[in-house]
């Protein structure tokens, strides 16, 4: 166990040696680290975000069709939706048929279009939500075949097809933003490598006197670890509170929109403690690899 | 590489032993004791220390020679942002060594060489003499083996330099070698020692071996 003052000792021994915080890189680095951070955070939650609706798509709309009949002059609806009905039931594969209402119809165009947007004469399908058997083979394409034959102006959406597409579409625009992150995680590193050896190029008459009245590579890298992590915690701290102030502006934005194109910021737990881990985590990488860069660079001098 | 600067350089000293360096400037005084406190490695040639050939000499194992050798620079050396308190202590803290005891010695030592009420100033604030007694302070905290001091009384009064050649003696007494590099002939006249003479990068006397070069 270390003792209080033990722990003091050890903050004396090693407390500020080299006056790293008053040269140029400690200045400058926290801003770097702030912005990386931001961009950071915005970009893991660009993936939070295509990551769950990848997954809500391909979850809940995974073997289902969609039946479209058109309105056609002078017959009546109600027989035509019967009669799909009927046609429906004897089809084999088919497990659920749900006919979705005129008004959650109405609904679904006014999201687009906006509430009272959408004109009284606008001739709109009546739907029809059917659930198909895994394995039964029904596709959208013999389902028409089948149904056109006794109903003009009927049509099947395979809802999966294109959904299909879109998490495709999703998943690339994930990995793009993981890639993102990378880089600025590679970006960091590189920032630290290029400040630490800034810092030991101006520090050099001081570490070759630490040198010279016994200290270790080891502790002269240690007031450069700390120093990294320090500023790296300090910029990252301002780097997420300027992040998740935009992310809160933009899920009241979204929350005001009311279409089914805003995006859905994520709002478990564990996504934000994630988010909120990011600047912990760039501290971290800081520390570890100014370290390696100091012990390299201090093994190259006498 | 640059020209040579030290050459056919052969001596010994003995632990215990207490010896001037002596020359000319340029004679190269700086650079044998750069290579005696362990700043550079020869580009040829061979320097034993402690029983530790320096050249074969891995860096791990430098940090222990270095920590037997206290060395007072001739251009003091002190870091600027450090109180007098924590310049002297740093040879200390850099070993290890207990707060406690640390606050002690160091306020100690500060008191025997005359700068008791400057122990918290910084060298920036401190007149050339106190910045040498800093120094020295900080080159025998940790009671060395051997002790390299390059002109240790250059900026100081006749007096304080007596008296600092006092405390090397009082060293030399208790065990550690003392090698003190000067053009001061005074301190020599006054002190005597044996001395090691240079002149253009080669040894020109050596009480101890006898011979002039």
């Amino acid at each position: 166990m270390i003792w209080p003052e033990e722990w003091a000792d050890m903050a004396r021994r090693t407390s500020a040696v080299l006056p790293l915080g008053r040269d140029a890189p400690s200045r400058f680095l926290p801003w770097v680290f702030a912005l990386m951070v931001y961009l950071a955070v915005l970009a893991l939650t660009g993936v939070l975000i295509l990551h769950s609706a990848v997954e809500r798509w391909q979850r809940g709309e995974v073997g289902t069709l969609t039946v479209q009949l058109m309105p056609v002059e002078g017959e009546s609806e109600a027989a035509r939706l019967a009669l799909v009905q009927n046609l429906l039931g004897e089809i084999e594969g088919v497990l659920d048929i749900r006919v979705v209402s005129q008004s959650e119809s109405l609904d679904l165009i006014e999201r687009w279009l906006g509430a009272g947007n959408v004109p009284n004469d606008l001739p709109l399908p009546r739907l029809i939500d059917i659930d198909v058997a895994p394995g039964s083979g029904l596709t959208a394409d013999s389902l028409a075949l089948n149904l056109k034959a006794s109903l003009p102006g009927v049509s099947v959406d395979d809802a999966k097809e294109w959904l299909d597409r879109l998490a495709d579409f999703g998943r690339s625009l994930e990995l793009l933003a993981l890639a993102v992150v990378v880089l600025i995680g590679l970006a960091a590193v590189a920032t630290v490598i290029f400040t630490t050896r800034m810092g030991i190029s101006i520090h050099r008459n001081v570490i070759e006197l630490l040198h010279l009245i016994g200290a270790r590579d080891g502790y002269v890298a240690a007031q450069f670890q700390r120093q990294a992590m320090m500023l790296g915690l300090r910029g990252g701290v301002l780097g997420i509170v300027f992040a998740l102030a935009t992310l809160y502006g933009l899920r009241h934005v979204a929350s005001r929109l009311d279409t089914p194109l805003a995006p859905d910021i994520p709002v478990a737990h564990w996504a934000w403690a994630l988010l909120a881990a990011v600047p912990v985590v760039t501290s971290l990488i800081a520390m570890i690899t100014a370290r390696i860069t100091a012990l390299r660079e201090l093994a190259k001098m006498p | 590489m640059g020209p040579e600067v030290l050459h056919d350089v052969t001596f010994e000293i003995n632990p215990g032993e207490f010896r001037y360096l002596v020359g000319p400037s340029g004679a190269g005084k700086t650079s044998l004791l750069r290579l005696m406190y362990l700043a550079m490695r020869p580009s040829r040639g061979l320097i034993s220390m402690f029983g530790s050939d320096v050249m074969m000499a891995r860096r791990k194992e430098l940090v222990a020679l270095r920590r037997k050798i206290g060395v007072v620079f001739q251009d003091y050396r002190l870091l600027n942002h450090l109180s007098a308190l924590d310049n002297v202590a740093l040879p200390l803290r850099v070993a290890g060594a207990k707060e406690a005891e640390i606050q002690t010695h160091v306020s100690e030592l500060l008191a025997w060489v005359g700068l008791a009420d400057h122990i918290h100033a910084l060298p920036e604030s401190l007149s050339g003499g106190q910045k040498q007694r800093v120094a020295i302070a900080r080159a025998v905290i940790t009671r060395p083996r051997l002790l390299l001091a390059d002109e240790p009384t250059g900026n100081l009064d006749e007096v304080l330099g007596q008296r600092l050649i006092r405390l090397f003696e009082e060293l030399n007494k208790i065990g550690t070698t003392v090698v003190i590099a000067t053009h001061n002939q005074n301190l020599v006249a006054r002190n005597p020692h044996p001395v090691l003479a240079l002149g253009s990068g080669e040894i020109h006397a050596d009480d101890l071996a006898g011979r002039v070069g």
